[in-house]
Formats: C-alpha cells, sequence, structure tokens
C-alpha cells in the first residue's frame, strides 16, 4: 500500500505491505534505521518515535495508521551537524555502550524533558523504565538526562 | 491519603567525576569514538544494512526439544512466489557440523534434532513475509523421542552424541580427560593437598544457578553478499572475526581466504555471539540464490539462536578451624550443558579453578562436570563459570562466619588471597591481585541511611505498583567477594595481531580485527595508539578479516589487555622502522601474546607448567537492600564496589563496565531465567524473560583499585566480567540479610522470601 507521512519535518511517500508496523515501514521502507528493532513487541522502547508529538512504540503502531500523521525519528532530532542537547549529554556523559538502545532513549528524554524541564531522579526513572538498556546499568543514562535538564 | 515528606536522596553526578576528553591517550576518560553517529541514528548495526538486489533469508527451527526427522519436503515452499533458494543440510557442501571446541553442532540438522529451536532449513525470498511463509509451508515430519532434560540423570540416558570427537579440535590442549559415562562433555576433578582434611568446623549447602540469557538488545543478525567468484563476504555482529571465518569456510567448502568476515555494528555481546548465529546460513543461501541475502533474527528467535549461561547444581563443604582459617573446601559442580558443547569445556574448567573465591586453602577437592542435555545449548556468558561458583561460595562463606560468630568481612580478609599464594591447581599468584585492598575499600563505603517512611511507593519494593506503605519491609546488608581469570588458559595459544600504517603526512592508521561490542576496545586502541605515536592522527581502518591477523575474542576479559599489546607493539615496530629506513610510509603487522599457559593435568587438576592461568581480577561489593516479605518483593537500595582493574586505560568506559557488569548480576539474582518445560522455553520474549530496567538499578558506588599488572601493556586488566561475578552474590547476601532465609537459589523468587 501507498504511505505518506511526514517524517522529521518532511512529507515522504514508500510503497508498503499492509500488514507492517511503522517501525517496519520506517526502517525498511523510508530508509530511516535509526529506530530499532530489539523486541517489536513493545516491551524494550528501542523504537520510540514521536507520532503527532506522542510518545510511542513504533513497533505497536500500523504503519497504516501513520498515514497522513507526523513522525519524529532520532534521525529528525539534530538540525545539521549540532547535535540535539539530549544527544549531545548522551554523548559526554558516557550514556553509549553499544548504543542500540541509545536512539529510544534519545526519543524519550527528549519527551520527557519537553514535558518536564527539570525532572526529579524518581520522575527519570519512571519516565524511562519502559526503555532496556542491557549495557550500561543506566547510572550513566541517568547522568546524561540530568545534564541535558541542567539549565 | 499519605502525605509523602521526604524527597529521594540526590544522586551526584559521577559523570563530573573525572575531565573528559575527544581524544585522550592511555588513563584519561575518553569520549566514545562511535558515540555521535550512535546518537544520531547513522551508526549501522549489522540489522542495518541493505545491498541492491538483497534477499531475505528465514530459518525453519525445530518445534522438538528431541525428535528424529522423517521426511523433509520442501516442494511446496520452493513453488511459493519470491522464493529464490530452500535449502536443507543436504545443500551444505562442506563440513556438515562446526562448533568452537567439538564439530558437534550440524549447520542444519541432519536426521535428527537435539534441541528446541535446532536450525532445520533455510529459505530466502525477495520479501520478509514472503521468507516467513515460505518457511511455514517446508514440511517436517517429526519422531518426537524422550528429551534428556535432567542433568542428574544424563549422565544414565541415551547417548545424544554417540559420534562427536573424543578430543576437542585444540589437540587435547585442555587437558581433556575421556570420561566413559554417556553424555559427559567434560569432567574435571582438582586435587589440592589431604582432600580429606578434616576442620574444626564445617559447613555445607547444595546451590542452584538457573538459566540465564545474555539478553543483548541487537538480535542476532547480518548481510552475505557473494562476491561473484565463489566467495563471499559476511558482515554480521560478531565477537570473534577470525573464529568465524575458520567455522564458516570448511562449511562452505571453501578456502578461509574465499570467506571475509566483516564486523557489522554490535548490539552488546555478553559471549553469546562467541558462537555462529546466521553467518554459514546466510552465506549458504547467498552463494546459493547468487544474491545478497539478509537474516535478521526476532526476538523470540534470538532466544533459541544463541547460547545461554550454563544452569548450576552445586555440592559445597567448607572446613574451618575454630579461628574462621579455612582448612578445605570440598565442592562438585555440575553444569548443563544443553545439546551441543560450545565452550562448555572451558566452562566446566573455570567453574572448578575459581570455586573456592580468592581465597587461600591448603586442601581442597573440586569436581566439575558439564553433561549433555536436550536443554538450551550453553556456552559464554559474562564471568563464564565463575558467577554460578561464586553465588555457592560466598554464601558458604556467610554460613561459615555465622557459624563461628565472625564478621563476614573479618572473615573474608582472614582468608584473602595474596600475591605469592598457591591456588588449588599449585599455580602461585605471581602478578597484582589486591583481595585485602579490594574488600577494604569496598567494606568501606558507606551504604545509605534507611529512608523513613512514608516516602513515595517508587522507593519502595513493589515500586510503582504501589504495594505498600512500609509495612512488612525489612532491610540487609550484604557482602561477597568475586575472582576470575584475565585472559584465555590452559594453553590456548592466544595472539592479537595489529598493524600500524604510518603515512607521510603525519597520520596513522591502525588494523586490528578486534570486536567492538560496546565494551570501548576501539578506544582503547586509539588511546593506545595516540599515547604510543604521540600524534591525535590516528584512525582505526573497518574491522575484517581481509587486511590483519586475528585479534581473538572479545571474550575472557581480554581484549583490552590483548588489543594494547599488539597496538603498541605494532606502533613501536612502525616507529623504528620509520627510524631505520628513513621511510616516511611505513606498514608494519605484529603479534602479541601474554605469557604462556599450559594444561592442567587431566587427573589430577594440576599445573603442568608454570600456571594454568595469566592473571586474576577480584572485585567486592556491598548491597543493601529491602524486601517486603509479605509480598516477596524486593528493591535494591544501593551498592557500593571496588574491583582491581589493573590500570583504567579509559576510566570512564571502566565505570560504564562496572555499573552494567553489575546490572546482569542483579539479573541473575533477582528476575532473569530462561523457563523450559521438557526442553522447550516458555518464555522466549521481553515479556516473559525480564531484564533490569531504571527502577531496578540502584545507584552504583564504584572505585576502581589500580594496582598495575607488571606483565601486561600499561599493567591493565579486564573489567567487563569482575562485576557480574560478583554482584548476583552480594545481592542475594542482602536479602539473606534482610530475610534469614537460605535463599540457595537464583534466581530468587518471590515464593522464596514470603511468609517468613
Amino acid at each position: 500500500m501507498k504511505l505518506a507521512i511526514t517524517i522529521n519535518g518532511e512529507r515522504r511517500e514508500a510503497d508498503v505491505w499492509g500488514g507492517d508496523s511503522l517501525l517496519t515501514a520506517l526502517r525498511d521502507g523510508f530508509g530511516l534505521p535509526g529506530s530499532k528493532n530489539a523486541c517489536e513487541q513493545g516491551e524494550c522502547g528501542s523504537c520510540s518515535v514521536l507520532l503527532d508529538g506522542e510518545l510511542v512504540c513504533s513497533c505497536l503502531v500500523l504503519a497504516a495508521q501513520a498515514d497522513g500523521h507526523e513522525v519524529t525519528t532520532v534521525e529528525g532530532l539534530a538540525r545539521g551537524d549540532e547535535l540535539h542537547r539530549v544527544q549531545r549529554a548522551f554523548v559526554d556523559a558516557g550514556a553509549v555502550q553499544c548504543g542500540f538502545c541509545t536512539p529510544g532513549l534519545i526519543v524519550a528524554t527528549a519527551d520527557l524533558l519537553e514535558r518536564v524541564p527539570s525532572p526529579s531522579d524518581d520522575e527519570i526513572r519512571e519516565a524511562l523504565s519502559g526503555n532496556l538498556c542491557r549495557c550500561t546499568g543506566y547510572a550513566k543514562i541517568f547522568d546524561a538526562v540530568r545534564l541535558a535538564a541542567a539549565p | 491519603m499519605c502525605r509523602f515528606a521526604y524527597e529521594s536522596v540526590p544522586i551526584p553526578l559521577s559523570a563530573t567525576r573525572t575531565r573528559k576528553l575527544e581524544l585522550g591517550r592511555v588513563g584519561e576518560s575518553t569520549l566514545r569514538h562511535d558515540g555521535v553517529p550512535k546518537v544520531t541514528g547513522e551508526f549501522a548495526y549489522s540489522s542495518d544494512l541493505y545491498a541492491a538486489g538483497m534477499l531475505w533469508g528465514k530459518t525453519v527451527r525445530s518445534p522438538h526439544a528431541h525428535a528424529r526427522i522423517l521426511e523433509l519436503d520442501v516442494s511446496e515452499a520452493l513453488r511459493m512466489p519470491g522464493v529464490h533458494a530452500v535449502l536443507t543440510h543436504e545443500d551444505v557442501p562442506g563440513q556438515k557440523t562446526y562448533g568452537l571446541e567439538f564439530a558437534d553442532q550440524p549447520v542444519l540438522a541432519i536426521d535428527r534434532v537435539r534441541y528446541f529451536g535446532e536450525a532445520v532449513a533455510l529459505v530466502a525470498a525477495e520479501e520478509p513475509e514472503q521468507a516467513r511463509r515460505a518457511a511455514a509451508a517446508i514440511r517436517v515430519e517429526y519422531e518426537p523421542l524422550e528429551p534428556v532434560v535432567d542433568m542428574e540423570r544424563a549422565t544414565e540416558q541415551e547417548q545424544l552424541h554417540p559420534d562427536r570427537p573424543t578430543m576437542p579440535k585444540s589437540g587435547g590442549s585442555h587437558g581433556y580427560r575421556d570420561d566413559p559415562r554417556p553424555n559427559v562433555v567434560r569432567h574435571m576433578v582438582i586435587r589440592h593437598g589431604d582432600p580429606d582434611a578434616e576442620g574444626e568446623v564445617s559447613v555445607s549447602g547444595v546451590y542452584d544457578v538457573g538459566i540465564q540469557d545474555q539478553a543483548f538488545l541487537g538480535p542476532e543478525s547480518g548481510l552475505a553478499v557473494p562476491d561473484g567468484e565463489g566467495g563471499v563476504d559476511i558482515y554480521v555482529a560478531t565477537q570473534w572475526l577470525h573464529v568465524d571465518r575458520d567455522q564458516v569456510a570448511p562449511c562452505l567448502g571453501l578456502p578461509p581466504e574465499q570467506v571475509r568476515i566483516h564486523l557489522g555494528g554490535v548490539g552488546g555481546a555478553f559471549g553469546g555471539r562467541e558462537d555462529l548465529s546466521m553467518q554459514i546460513h546466510g552465506a549458504l543461501l547467498a552463494l546459493h540464490a547468487n544474491r545478497p541475502v539478509k537474516i535478521v533474527y526476532n526476538r523470540e528467535e534470538s532466544f533459541v539462536g544463541h547460547i545461554h549461561r550454563h544452569p548450576a547444581r552445586i555440592w559445597a563443604e567448607h572446613r574451618a578451624t575454630r579461628a574462621g582459617k579455612l582448612v578445605n573446601v570440598r565442592m562438585r559442580i555440575l553444569l548443563d550443558g544443553g545439546a551441543y558443547a560450545s565452550s562448555s569445556t572451558a566452562v566446566t574448567s573455570n567453574a572448578a579453578s575459581f570455586a573456592v573465591g580468592p581465597y587461600a586453602v591448603e586442601n581442597a577437592l573440586l569436581e566439575s562436570t558439564c553433561v549433555y542435555t536436550n536443554n538450551p545449548p550453553c556456552g559464554a556468558m559474562r564471568g563464564f563459570g565463575a558467577v554460578q561458583t561464586c553465588f555457592a561460595a560466598e554464601a558458604q562463606l556467610d554460613k561459615l562466619a555465622a557459624e563461628l560468630g565472625i564478621d563476614p568481612v573479618e572473615l573474608r580478609l582472614l582468608n584473602a588471597l595474596a600475591p605469592g599464594d598457591v591456588l588449588p591447581t599449585g599455580q602461585a599468584i605471581e602478578g597484582s591481585l589486591p583481595v585485602a585492598e579490594v574488600i577494604r575499600r569496598a567494606a568501606a563505603l558507606a551504604p545509605p541511611e534507611p529512608e523513613e517512611l512514608p516516602r513515595e511507593a517508587i522507593r519502595l519494593p513493589g515500586g510503582a505498583g504501589n504495594t505498600t506503605r512500609g509495612e512488612g519491609v525489612r532491610r540487609g546488608v550484604g557482602f561477597a567477594v568475586g575472582y576470575k581469570n584475565i585472559c584465555y588458559s590452559e594453553g590456548f595459544d592466544d595472539f592479537t595481531a595489529a598493524r600500524a600504517i604510518l603515512h607521510a603526512d603525519g597520520s596513522a592508521e591502525i588494523h586490528c580485527a578486534s570486536a567492538e561490542v560496546g565494551q570501548g576496545v576501539t578506544d582503547v586502541i586509539l588511546q593506545v595508539a595516540r599515547t604510543e605515536l604521540g600524534t591525535d592522527d590516528v584512525r582505526l581502518a573497518p574491522v575484517g578479516t581481509a587486511h590483519v591477523g586475528s585479534a581473538g575474542s572479545a571474550s575472557a576479559s581480554r581484549m583490552t589487555w590483548m588489543a594494547a599489546g599488539a597496538v603498541q607493539l605494532a606502533c613501536r615496530a612502525a616507529l623504528e622502522e620509520r627510524e631505520r629506513t628513513g621511510s616516511a610510509d611505513v606498514d608494519v603487522e605484529r603479534v602479541y601474546r601474554h605469557p604462556r599457559t599450559t594444561p592442567l593435568d587431566p587427573e589430577t587438576g594440576q599445573i603442568t607448567g608454570e600456571r594454568a592461568h595469566v592473571s586474576f581480577a577480584v572485585a567486592a561489593m556491598r548491597v543493601v537492600a529491602e524486601v517486603d516479605v509479605e509480598l516477596g518483593l524486593t528493591r535494591v537500595v544501593w551498592i557500593g564496589t571496588a574491583q582491581d582493574v589493573g590500570k583504567a586505560v579509559n576510566p570512564l568506559a571502566v565505570e560504564g563496565q562496572i555499573e552494567g557488569g553489575t546490572a546482569q548480576g542483579l539479573g541473575l539474582a533477582l528476575m532473569e531465567e530462561i523457563q523450559t518445560r521438557d526442553g522447550l522455553i516458555t518464555n522466549a520474549s521481553f515479556t516473559d524473560y525480564l531484564i533490569p530496567t531504571t527502577l531496578d538499578m540502584p545507584h552504583v558506588v564504584s572505585e576502581l583499585v589500580e594496582d598495575p599488572e607488571l606483565v601486561a601493556p600499561f599493567g591493565v586488566k579486564g573489567v567487563g566480567e569482575p562485576p557480574t561475578v560478583v554482584s548476583t552474590a552480594a545481592i542475594v547476601a542482602a536479602l539473606r540479610a534482610a530475610t534469614g532465609r537460605e535463599l540457595a537459589r537464583v534466581p530468587v523468587r518471590p515464593d522464596d522470601i514470603v511468609g517468613l
């Protein structure tokens, strides 16, 4: 089926299978593999994107549901060579190891700081509890969120 | 309504503790070389690769743990739309089996399947959905057989590998001895001093460890591209490129130079990528269809697509004097290797070698056996045999401390190994092993005061589930020490090659086929090269088998040491070459080897040369946990740890290894276990196999103890495994302190701690 989605501010069209998830459409149809495929059942958050500004697991959204809507992926956060402050903070805090969870965590953190500019540790814990990371033990991810939130 | 009067204790920013550099040298906290592409989404993982004309591969897997294959009919699948290849074992042109130690695992099942999820057939089609449908159309008729699932009975049951070669590929260099019983992968005994020596007191216990999964987030995946001349390029997430090549090529019937392995971006490994996954399968399909073929496992397939941590049952008896000095440690360790050997022989030996823990004892009897069953195959996972025995040994020391009325930390200090002491294998500690220092530093870390009630639910066991206001919640403090070997052991001829190319413009290029699996070895290589060459203008060439020799495996906490050694040698040789020849352009390759080891004696488990292990690293950990004894829910509040790191090449990355390694040990202590029923995995998803989230992991205070290993480049030691070895034991110690229960099995289940 033909699909038209505004992705990262740009209207794009692609031909995808009707059964595809938004994640599969983004990765294989639109050539945006930044969103990751770690569990494909909404448990790990690696595929987190914003759909009309709402944080969703793109693996749980049918691609067809996004037709005519706006999607922001990790690829859409930086402005040219200038990293989004959350991206910069993840690099500077050492919050990246293998990095497979990183795109989802960056989108989820950007969403959190949009809603809660200075989250408490408890708020960070709860907000990011849907994003699994197997490498870091989350300590440096906490550092990164605080760093990005710092005035 | 409940009002909450207390805010959470603010956690300091550990990242501000050291200055961080973009282009650091050895010893400086350095930002990741691949950090920016990983945060922008540009970094290409092995599942992100695409090629023109690419097909999608799909693996047909066994639904049985043990069955005979009566008939395999692919005719319908071949006729389905978009299908370019359907392959079975008959299409494997070369050697039909492969494996790290024994070539005992069929590329595709031949006449029998031995575990749930074993690969039976392959499909390549134009679209993933076409491949899935064609795979479903392959008709396999099985005759189910009685599965061997109880490791205690495996040596009396049907032989699962009657044709297995009797000695490993390395020609018996592992001190291997044939065992006449059915289904024994390896059996070994370490006899030290007088194994019957009596003490004044004795404590004993039986300990169980469940099957843990590496659960790396990046699923097994890769792209195989035929080169048009009969060879193939494989882009894959792996831990050891050259040993992949050496297993793949014979099965394809190709010489090694016609198989080139390239490192695809690796989404975590933790031992689970030591064995092959899609490498041979992708290459077979690509060569057969003469098109590039991509294979990506989903999470369910990933759970059956790699080996796991060995489940274990351990019988332990510790004998000691009334003053608390260990006299004799006796342990029997039984490991379930599952259907194929993988690296089980080495895990068996490691479990025995480190069974006592970092303590001096004059007498010991340590027996370790690994058996074949029809359970999921097990192999390497972070900690490699030492995790299981550390859990048992540390529980035993706490029991002994309680029996004697001695403080558990004091008891450990009293028995701490020191340089010059002799291990149960007869090996003397020659180099760095600051056990007492690490224990003292960890014990000196002050845990936070108990937070008063009432408090936010998220800071109570049960968390946001809001299951308690604090009633029924008890607090406990635990302590444990763990250690293991650094580098490969027992006579394995281990080396790492590196190549340094100096250009006339002053820049340099390094080739080293070490796998960057997230641990940061790329930064280690660049830091070493910048340090040795005295320039920031250094780059690491794409990692592959074509242009440099083997780097060995990114495992056994060896990669930092070995890569640093090889890159240092190559850089120094390149500078000398430039000096000697006066040529501005220089290209040299050098091979680094650590001090040689020799096998253990197959009868006594004693060393046959100076050493069976190269080096050791120790970590100690203090844990505060709270337990809701009414609901069986737990919350780890705080973790403080000190770890012997030799020399921290990149302190920021070392902290990251400690925090992440600790989290994996926490997972084994509290939640992670592959569940099986008659050999069938029943929880192959992140819905049912739980790994720690932000709600489970507390703040970790880590102290890096730098005691240089003199034979290692820059004094380094590996740092990845010790935190995982120690944290399971330390967390369960805290739960025992909170509940008074023996808790002899991990993961600890709610049932184990309710109803006090």
